[in-house]
Protein backbone atom coordinates (compact mmCIF):
# COMPACT_ATOMS: atom_id res chain seq x y z
CA UNK A 1 0.00 0.00 0.00
CA UNK A 2 3.28 1.97 0.09
CA UNK A 3 3.81 1.33 -2.91
CA UNK A 4 5.37 5.10 -4.95
CA UNK A 5 6.45 5.28 -8.38
CA UNK A 6 8.95 7.59 -9.63
CA UNK A 7 7.44 9.77 -12.97
CA UNK A 8 8.06 12.83 -14.67
CA UNK A 9 5.49 15.76 -14.44
CA UNK A 10 4.93 16.77 -18.40
CA UNK A 11 1.61 18.87 -17.75
CA UNK A 12 0.55 21.02 -14.47
CA UNK A 13 -2.78 22.73 -13.71
CA UNK A 14 -4.09 24.76 -11.12
CA UNK A 15 -3.36 25.79 -7.92
CA UNK A 16 -3.27 25.27 -4.61
CA UNK A 17 -4.72 22.78 -2.88
CA UNK A 18 -6.14 21.95 -6.38
CA UNK A 19 -3.05 21.95 -8.81
CA UNK A 20 -3.00 18.93 -10.59
CA UNK A 21 -0.60 17.54 -12.98
CA UNK A 22 -0.30 14.86 -15.40
CA UNK A 23 2.81 12.56 -15.04
CA UNK A 24 4.66 10.24 -17.35
CA UNK A 25 5.34 6.71 -16.37
CA UNK A 26 7.63 5.70 -18.85
CA UNK A 27 4.80 5.70 -21.72
CA UNK A 28 1.55 5.49 -19.23
CA UNK A 29 0.48 9.31 -18.19
CA UNK A 30 -2.02 9.57 -15.50
CA UNK A 31 -3.43 12.75 -13.17
CA UNK A 32 -1.88 13.32 -10.05
CA UNK A 33 -2.55 15.88 -7.22
CA UNK A 34 0.60 17.87 -7.24
CA UNK A 35 -0.99 19.96 -4.34
CA UNK A 36 1.78 18.78 -1.68
CA UNK A 37 4.65 19.51 -4.02
CA UNK A 38 3.87 22.88 -4.53
CA UNK A 39 7.69 23.72 -6.16
CA UNK A 40 7.75 20.79 -8.66
CA UNK A 41 7.87 22.61 -12.21
CA UNK A 42 7.43 20.86 -15.56
CA UNK A 43 10.22 17.90 -16.09
CA UNK A 44 11.01 17.34 -12.75
CA UNK A 45 10.23 13.98 -11.57
CA UNK A 46 8.20 13.07 -8.65
CA UNK A 47 7.00 10.04 -6.38
CA UNK A 48 3.45 10.08 -6.65
CA UNK A 49 1.08 7.50 -4.50
CA UNK A 50 -2.25 6.43 -4.70
CA UNK A 51 -2.88 9.62 -6.96
CA UNK A 52 -0.88 12.29 -5.17
CA UNK A 53 2.72 13.50 -5.68
CA UNK A 54 4.30 13.08 -2.30
CA UNK A 55 7.60 13.73 -2.94
CA UNK A 56 9.96 15.55 -5.71
CA UNK A 57 12.69 13.32 -6.95
CA UNK A 58 16.30 15.37 -6.00
CA UNK A 59 18.49 14.37 -9.00
CA UNK A 60 21.88 15.56 -7.08
CA UNK A 61 20.72 13.04 -4.26
CA UNK A 62 20.48 10.09 -6.82
CA UNK A 63 23.38 11.31 -8.70
CA UNK A 64 25.31 10.97 -5.74
CA UNK A 65 23.76 7.43 -4.35
CA UNK A 66 24.81 6.15 -7.61
CA UNK A 67 28.71 7.59 -7.69
CA UNK A 68 28.44 5.86 -4.27
CA UNK A 69 27.26 2.59 -5.55
CA UNK A 70 29.70 2.88 -8.65
CA UNK A 71 32.34 3.32 -6.29
CA UNK A 72 31.63 -0.01 -4.53
CA UNK A 73 31.20 -1.92 -7.41
CA UNK A 74 35.16 -0.32 -8.92
CA UNK A 75 36.04 -1.13 -5.39
CA UNK A 76 34.95 -4.67 -5.59
CA UNK A 77 36.00 -5.43 -8.56
CA UNK A 78 39.99 -4.33 -8.47
CA UNK A 79 39.67 -6.36 -5.03
CA UNK A 80 38.58 -9.46 -7.26
CA UNK A 81 40.91 -9.03 -9.29
CA UNK A 82 43.96 -8.54 -6.64
CA UNK B 1 12.04 3.46 -16.04
CA UNK B 2 14.02 6.08 -14.54
CA UNK B 3 14.74 6.23 -11.06
CA UNK B 4 14.13 2.73 -10.59
CA UNK B 5 16.26 0.55 -13.73
CA UNK B 6 19.05 2.41 -12.17
CA UNK B 7 18.70 0.52 -8.76
CA UNK B 8 17.85 -3.26 -10.51
CA UNK B 9 21.59 -3.79 -11.82
CA UNK B 10 22.89 -6.77 -11.33
CA UNK B 11 26.92 -6.41 -11.47
CA UNK B 12 26.38 -3.84 -8.75
CA UNK B 13 23.97 -5.58 -6.95
CA UNK B 14 26.90 -8.38 -6.20
CA UNK B 15 29.41 -5.60 -5.63
CA UNK B 16 26.95 -4.90 -2.53
CA UNK B 17 26.43 -7.92 -1.80
CA UNK B 18 30.63 -8.70 -1.43
CA UNK B 19 30.67 -5.27 0.60
CA UNK B 20 28.44 -6.49 3.03
CA UNK B 21 29.73 -10.19 3.06
CA UNK B 22 33.32 -8.04 3.73
CA UNK B 23 31.88 -6.32 6.60
CA UNK B 24 30.02 -8.82 8.47
CA UNK B 25 31.93 -10.87 11.74
CA UNK B 26 28.88 -11.81 13.62
CA UNK B 27 25.18 -12.74 12.37
CA UNK B 28 22.91 -9.78 12.63
CA UNK B 29 19.08 -9.59 12.17
CA UNK B 30 17.62 -6.35 10.51
CA UNK B 31 13.97 -6.27 10.39
CA UNK B 32 12.63 -4.41 7.05
CA UNK B 33 9.44 -2.51 8.08
CA UNK B 34 7.42 -2.18 5.61
CA UNK B 35 5.74 -4.58 3.77
CA UNK B 36 6.30 -3.19 0.43
CA UNK B 37 10.20 -4.00 1.05
CA UNK B 38 9.44 -7.82 2.25
CA UNK B 39 7.61 -7.92 -1.66
CA UNK B 40 11.11 -6.89 -3.08
CA UNK B 41 12.98 -9.06 -1.02
CA UNK B 42 11.73 -11.59 -1.64
CA UNK B 43 10.07 -10.92 -5.21
CA UNK B 44 13.67 -10.67 -6.22
CA UNK B 45 15.37 -12.89 -4.16
CA UNK B 46 17.93 -11.00 -1.75
CA UNK B 47 17.05 -12.61 0.96
CA UNK B 48 19.07 -15.83 -0.67
CA UNK B 49 21.86 -13.18 -1.55
CA UNK B 50 23.01 -12.07 1.53
CA UNK B 51 25.47 -14.20 3.66
CA UNK B 52 23.94 -16.43 5.97
CA UNK B 53 25.02 -14.75 9.02
CA UNK B 54 22.91 -11.47 8.08
CA UNK B 55 18.88 -12.17 8.87
CA UNK B 56 16.46 -10.59 7.27
CA UNK B 57 12.67 -10.40 9.67
CA UNK B 58 9.77 -8.90 8.29
CA UNK B 59 8.14 -6.34 9.83
CA UNK B 60 4.29 -5.21 10.89
CA UNK B 61 4.59 -2.79 8.02
CA UNK B 62 0.66 -3.63 6.07
CA UNK B 63 -1.96 -1.64 7.12
CA UNK B 64 -4.54 -4.01 5.62
CA UNK B 65 -3.13 -6.73 7.50
CA UNK B 66 -2.89 -4.78 11.09
CA UNK B 67 -6.16 -3.59 10.48
CA UNK B 68 -8.63 -5.28 13.43
CA UNK B 69 -11.53 -7.74 12.18
CA UNK B 70 -13.92 -5.23 13.95
CA UNK B 71 -13.14 -2.46 11.30
CA UNK B 72 -12.87 -5.09 8.65
CA UNK B 73 -16.20 -6.07 10.13
CA UNK B 74 -18.16 -2.53 10.08
CA UNK B 75 -17.04 -2.28 6.79
CA UNK B 76 -19.10 -4.65 5.91
CA UNK B 77 -21.46 -3.47 7.46
CA UNK B 78 -21.83 -0.31 5.82
CA UNK B 79 -21.39 -1.98 2.33
CA UNK B 80 -24.41 -4.19 2.73
CA UNK B 81 -26.58 -0.82 2.76
CA UNK B 82 -28.47 -0.28 -0.36
CA UNK B 83 -28.31 3.24 0.17
CA UNK B 84 -24.08 3.29 0.08
CA UNK B 85 -21.24 2.74 -2.69
CA UNK B 86 -18.67 1.54 -0.93
CA UNK B 87 -15.24 2.99 -1.72
CA UNK B 88 -11.76 1.04 -0.97
CA UNK B 89 -8.15 0.29 -2.70
CA UNK B 90 -8.22 -3.26 -3.86
CA UNK B 91 -5.92 -5.38 -1.04
CA UNK B 92 -8.70 -4.61 1.35
CA UNK B 93 -11.58 -6.65 -0.63
CA UNK B 94 -10.51 -9.75 0.23
CA UNK B 95 -9.89 -9.60 4.02
CA UNK B 96 -11.84 -12.46 5.31
CA UNK B 97 -13.92 -10.75 8.16
CA UNK B 98 -16.18 -12.46 10.91
CA UNK B 99 -18.22 -14.33 8.44
CA UNK B 100 -17.52 -12.06 5.30
CA UNK B 101 -15.91 -10.32 3.18
CA UNK B 102 -16.20 -7.35 1.15
CA UNK B 103 -16.52 -9.03 -2.25
CA UNK B 104 -18.69 -11.36 -1.37
CA UNK B 105 -21.02 -8.13 -0.58
CA UNK B 106 -19.96 -6.65 -4.00
CA UNK B 107 -20.95 -10.77 -5.30
CA UNK B 108 -24.43 -10.25 -3.48
CA UNK B 109 -25.16 -6.96 -5.48
CA UNK B 110 -23.75 -4.54 -3.07
CA UNK B 111 -22.41 -1.49 -4.68
CA UNK B 112 -18.63 -2.18 -3.80
CA UNK B 113 -15.83 -0.47 -5.98
CA UNK B 114 -12.20 -0.78 -6.24
CA UNK B 115 -10.52 2.87 -6.73
CA UNK B 116 -7.18 4.22 -7.04
CA UNK B 117 -6.73 6.80 -5.07
CA UNK B 118 -9.29 8.62 -2.43
CA UNK B 119 -9.90 11.53 -5.36
CA UNK B 120 -11.60 9.01 -7.22
CA UNK B 121 -14.07 8.43 -4.09
CA UNK B 122 -14.77 11.79 -4.02
CA UNK B 123 -15.69 12.15 -7.66
CA UNK B 124 -18.20 9.36 -7.19
CA UNK B 125 -19.97 11.88 -4.05
CA UNK B 126 -19.89 14.34 -6.68
CA UNK B 127 -22.02 12.45 -9.45
CA UNK B 128 -24.26 10.99 -7.59
CA UNK B 129 -25.08 13.53 -4.98
CA UNK B 130 -28.69 10.93 -4.35
CA UNK B 131 -25.44 7.86 -2.60
CA UNK B 132 -23.98 7.96 0.48
CA UNK B 133 -20.10 7.14 -0.74
CA UNK B 134 -17.94 6.04 1.66
CA UNK B 135 -14.02 5.58 1.67
CA UNK B 136 -12.00 2.50 3.18
CA UNK B 137 -9.14 5.25 4.39
CA UNK B 138 -6.74 2.67 5.24
CA UNK B 139 -2.70 3.14 5.52
CA UNK B 140 0.60 4.30 6.81
CA UNK B 141 1.44 7.96 7.15
CA UNK B 142 2.23 7.51 3.15
CA UNK B 143 -1.16 7.55 2.44
CA UNK B 144 -2.80 9.77 5.33
CA UNK B 145 -1.79 13.52 2.90
CA UNK B 146 -4.10 11.49 0.22
CA UNK B 147 -6.91 10.46 1.94
CA UNK B 148 -7.41 14.27 4.39
CA UNK B 149 -6.92 15.92 0.81
CA UNK B 150 -9.85 14.06 -0.11
CA UNK B 151 -11.93 14.73 3.52
CA UNK B 152 -10.65 18.20 3.83
CA UNK B 153 -12.00 18.62 -0.37
CA UNK B 154 -15.58 17.34 0.90
CA UNK B 155 -16.05 19.74 3.50
CA UNK B 156 -14.53 22.54 1.38
CA UNK B 157 -17.03 21.70 -1.29
CA UNK B 158 -20.32 20.29 0.80
CA UNK B 159 -19.98 16.86 0.08
CA UNK B 160 -22.47 15.92 3.13
CA UNK B 161 -23.06 12.26 1.24
CA UNK B 162 -18.85 11.72 1.35
CA UNK B 163 -17.82 10.13 4.69
CA UNK B 164 -14.43 8.01 5.62
CA UNK B 165 -13.87 4.80 7.71
CA UNK B 166 -10.33 5.61 9.12
CA UNK B 167 -8.45 2.77 9.80
CA UNK B 168 -4.96 4.96 9.78
CA UNK B 169 -2.13 3.87 11.42
CA UNK B 170 1.97 5.27 12.61
CA UNK B 171 4.91 3.47 12.58
CA UNK B 172 7.17 5.25 14.89
CA UNK B 173 4.69 3.73 17.98
CA UNK B 174 4.78 0.33 16.39
CA UNK B 175 8.32 0.39 16.09
CA UNK B 176 8.26 0.75 19.83
CA UNK B 177 5.92 -1.70 20.85
CA UNK B 178 8.11 -4.31 19.22
CA UNK B 179 11.43 -3.10 20.57
CA UNK B 180 10.35 -3.03 23.90
CA UNK B 181 8.71 -6.50 23.66
CA UNK B 182 10.64 -9.36 25.83
CA UNK B 183 12.78 -11.68 23.81
CA UNK B 184 12.91 -8.95 21.10
CA UNK B 185 15.79 -10.50 18.65
CA UNK B 186 15.80 -7.30 16.05
CA UNK B 187 19.14 -5.24 15.91
CA UNK B 188 18.65 -3.19 13.54
CA UNK B 189 15.61 -1.48 11.54
CA UNK B 190 14.91 -0.47 7.99
CA UNK B 191 12.65 2.34 8.35
CA UNK B 192 10.25 2.71 5.32
CA UNK B 193 10.97 4.99 2.74
CA UNK B 194 7.89 6.51 1.57
CA UNK B 195 6.36 6.60 4.81
CA UNK B 196 9.48 9.01 5.75
CA UNK B 197 9.20 10.70 2.24
CA UNK B 198 6.10 12.27 4.14
CA UNK B 199 7.23 12.63 7.64
CA UNK B 200 10.97 13.13 7.55
CA UNK B 201 12.68 10.96 10.20
CA UNK B 202 12.91 13.24 12.94
CA UNK B 203 10.54 11.21 14.59
CA UNK B 204 12.59 7.92 14.63
CA UNK B 205 15.71 9.27 16.12
CA UNK B 206 14.53 8.72 20.22
CA UNK B 207 14.14 5.02 19.10
CA UNK B 208 17.48 4.25 17.99
CA UNK B 209 18.66 6.28 20.92
CA UNK B 210 16.56 4.80 23.63
CA UNK B 211 16.55 0.86 22.07
CA UNK B 212 20.52 1.15 21.14
CA UNK B 213 19.34 0.41 17.17
CA UNK B 214 20.81 1.34 13.83
CA UNK B 215 17.38 2.65 11.72
CA UNK B 216 18.26 3.12 8.43
CA UNK B 217 15.77 5.26 5.86
CA UNK B 218 15.62 2.43 2.94
CA UNK B 219 13.86 2.93 -0.74
CA UNK B 220 12.18 0.09 -2.59
CA UNK B 221 14.26 -1.14 -5.40
CA UNK B 222 16.81 -3.82 -5.04
CA UNK B 223 20.11 -1.52 -4.84
CA UNK B 224 18.11 0.96 -2.07
CA UNK B 225 17.05 -2.33 -0.01
CA UNK B 226 20.51 -3.89 -0.18
CA UNK B 227 22.86 0.18 0.34
CA UNK B 228 19.81 0.03 3.75
CA UNK B 229 21.68 -3.10 4.57
CA UNK B 230 24.85 -1.94 4.41
CA UNK B 231 24.83 0.66 5.73
CA UNK B 232 22.94 -1.10 9.43
CA UNK B 233 25.51 -3.79 9.34
CA UNK B 234 28.45 -0.53 9.01
CA UNK B 235 26.78 0.70 12.36
CA UNK B 236 26.32 -3.01 14.16
CA UNK B 237 29.88 -3.25 13.34
CA UNK B 238 31.22 -0.11 14.76
CA UNK B 239 28.81 -0.60 18.11
CA UNK B 240 26.41 2.70 16.50
CA UNK B 241 22.65 3.44 16.85
CA UNK B 242 21.26 6.44 15.19
CA UNK B 243 19.22 7.28 12.46
CA UNK B 244 20.58 6.92 8.77
CA UNK B 245 18.76 8.46 5.81
CA UNK B 246 20.16 6.01 2.58
CA UNK B 247 16.96 6.99 0.48
CA UNK B 248 17.83 10.97 0.15
CA UNK B 249 16.34 11.13 -3.57
CA UNK B 250 13.02 10.59 -1.54
CA UNK B 251 13.36 11.65 2.13
CA UNK B 252 14.83 15.10 3.54
CA UNK B 253 15.05 14.83 7.68
CA UNK B 254 11.88 16.95 7.94
CA UNK B 255 9.19 15.55 5.18
CA UNK B 256 6.82 17.30 3.55
CA UNK B 257 5.81 20.11 5.21
CA UNK B 258 2.53 20.87 3.37
CA UNK B 259 1.84 17.29 3.85
CA UNK B 260 2.14 17.44 7.38
CA UNK B 261 0.27 20.65 7.63
CA UNK B 262 -3.30 18.85 5.97
CA UNK B 263 -2.82 15.81 7.91
CA UNK B 264 -2.91 18.14 10.96
CA UNK B 265 -5.79 19.96 9.74
CA UNK B 266 -7.75 16.42 9.40
CA UNK B 267 -6.79 13.90 11.84
CA UNK B 268 -5.84 13.93 15.23
CA UNK B 269 -3.36 11.28 16.82
CA UNK B 270 -5.21 8.53 18.96
CA UNK B 271 -4.86 4.98 20.35
CA UNK B 272 -5.46 2.21 18.37
CA UNK B 273 -5.95 -1.68 18.32
CA UNK B 274 -3.55 -3.44 15.78
CA UNK B 275 -4.22 -6.93 14.64
CA UNK B 276 -1.70 -8.97 16.26
CA UNK B 277 0.18 -6.70 18.73
CA UNK B 278 -2.44 -5.15 20.50
CA UNK B 279 -3.29 -1.91 21.42
CA UNK B 280 -1.13 1.02 20.77
CA UNK B 281 -1.34 4.04 22.58
CA UNK B 282 -0.86 7.25 20.03
CA UNK B 283 -0.81 4.69 17.02
CA UNK B 284 -2.99 5.54 14.77
CA UNK B 285 -5.16 8.88 13.34
CA UNK B 286 -8.68 9.90 14.24
CA UNK B 287 -10.77 12.56 12.51
CA UNK B 288 -10.04 15.76 14.06
CA UNK B 289 -13.71 17.10 15.65
CA UNK B 290 -14.33 19.32 13.34
CA UNK B 291 -14.67 16.84 10.40
CA UNK B 292 -16.80 14.46 12.41
CA UNK B 293 -19.95 14.91 9.91
CA UNK B 294 -17.50 12.62 7.30
CA UNK B 295 -16.81 10.34 9.88
CA UNK B 296 -18.37 7.19 8.94
CA UNK B 297 -18.54 5.25 11.83
CA UNK B 298 -20.67 8.26 13.61
CA UNK B 299 -22.69 8.32 10.01
CA UNK B 300 -23.65 4.86 10.10
CA UNK B 301 -23.69 4.17 14.10
CA UNK B 302 -21.57 1.09 13.61
CA UNK B 303 -19.51 1.65 16.88
CA UNK B 304 -21.65 -0.71 18.68
CA UNK B 305 -20.63 -3.40 16.21
CA UNK B 306 -17.16 -5.30 18.29
CA UNK B 307 -15.96 -8.53 18.04
CA UNK B 308 -12.81 -10.59 19.01
CA UNK B 309 -9.81 -11.54 16.74
CA UNK B 310 -10.06 -14.93 15.75
CA UNK B 311 -7.62 -17.29 17.74
CA UNK B 312 -6.65 -19.49 14.51
CA UNK B 313 -4.85 -17.37 12.24
CA UNK B 314 -1.20 -16.73 13.37
CA UNK B 315 -0.60 -13.68 11.34
CA UNK B 316 0.55 -11.44 14.79
CA UNK B 317 3.69 -13.45 15.16
CA UNK B 318 4.46 -12.68 11.10
CA UNK B 319 3.60 -9.16 11.92
CA UNK B 320 6.06 -9.29 14.77
CA UNK B 321 9.07 -10.57 12.72
CA UNK B 322 8.47 -14.05 15.20
CA UNK B 323 7.31 -16.62 12.42
CA UNK B 324 8.15 -16.96 9.17
CA UNK B 325 5.17 -17.62 6.85
CA UNK B 326 6.24 -21.00 5.78
CA UNK B 327 7.01 -22.15 9.04
CA UNK B 328 3.44 -21.60 10.33
CA UNK B 329 1.39 -24.76 9.81
CA UNK B 330 -1.64 -23.33 8.16
CA UNK B 331 0.95 -22.13 5.64
CA UNK B 332 -0.33 -23.37 2.09
CA UNK B 333 -2.70 -25.57 3.31
CA UNK B 334 -5.45 -24.18 4.93
CA UNK B 335 -4.44 -20.56 4.47
CA UNK B 336 -4.38 -19.90 1.11
CA UNK B 337 -5.22 -16.59 -1.29
CA UNK B 338 -8.03 -18.46 -2.04
CA UNK B 339 -9.38 -19.49 1.67
CA UNK B 340 -7.29 -16.50 3.43
CA UNK B 341 -7.43 -17.21 7.51
CA UNK B 342 -6.10 -13.71 7.48
CA UNK B 343 -5.04 -10.76 5.83
CA UNK B 344 -1.52 -11.01 5.58
CA UNK B 345 -2.38 -14.06 3.37
CA UNK B 346 -4.22 -11.78 0.42
CA UNK B 347 -2.73 -7.95 1.10
CA UNK B 348 -0.20 -7.00 -1.46
CA UNK B 349 2.07 -6.06 1.06
CA UNK B 350 1.42 -9.14 3.85
CA UNK B 351 4.44 -11.48 4.29
CA UNK B 352 2.60 -14.73 3.97
CA UNK B 353 0.91 -13.05 0.57
CA UNK B 354 4.87 -12.98 -0.67
CA UNK B 355 6.05 -16.51 0.50
CA UNK B 356 3.30 -17.78 -1.20
CA UNK B 357 3.92 -15.63 -4.11
CA UNK B 358 7.56 -16.20 -4.66
CA UNK B 359 9.09 -19.35 -2.29
CA UNK B 360 5.67 -22.08 -2.22
CA UNK B 361 6.94 -24.13 -4.98
CA UNK B 362 10.81 -25.43 -4.72
CA UNK B 363 13.08 -23.12 -6.53
CA UNK B 364 13.90 -25.58 -9.61
CA UNK B 365 10.03 -25.99 -10.29
CA UNK B 366 9.39 -22.39 -10.54
CA UNK B 367 13.03 -21.78 -12.56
Amino acid sequence: MCLAVPGKVVEITGEGELRMGKVDFSGVQRQACLAYVPDVQLGDYVLVHVGFAISRIDEQAAQETLEALAEISALEEAEGEA
Amino acid sequence: MRHVDEYRDPAAVRAVVERIRATVTRPWTLMEVCGGQTHSILKFGMDELLPGNVRLVHGPGCPVCVTPLEKIDRAIAIASRPDTTFCSFGDMLRVPGSRDDLLKVKARGGDVRIVYSPLDALRLARQHPDRKVVFFAVGFETTAPANAMAVHRARAEGLSNFSVLVAHVLVPPALEALLSAEGVEIQALLAPGHVCAVTGYRDYEPVAARYRVPIVVTGFEPLDLLKGVLAAVEQLERGEARVENQYPRAVVRDGNPAALRMIDDVFVVSGRSWRGLGEIPRSGYALSPKYAAHDAEAVFDVSGLTVKEPEECRAGLVLQGRLRPSDCPEFGTRCTPEHPLGATMVSSEGACAAYFQYRRAPREATG
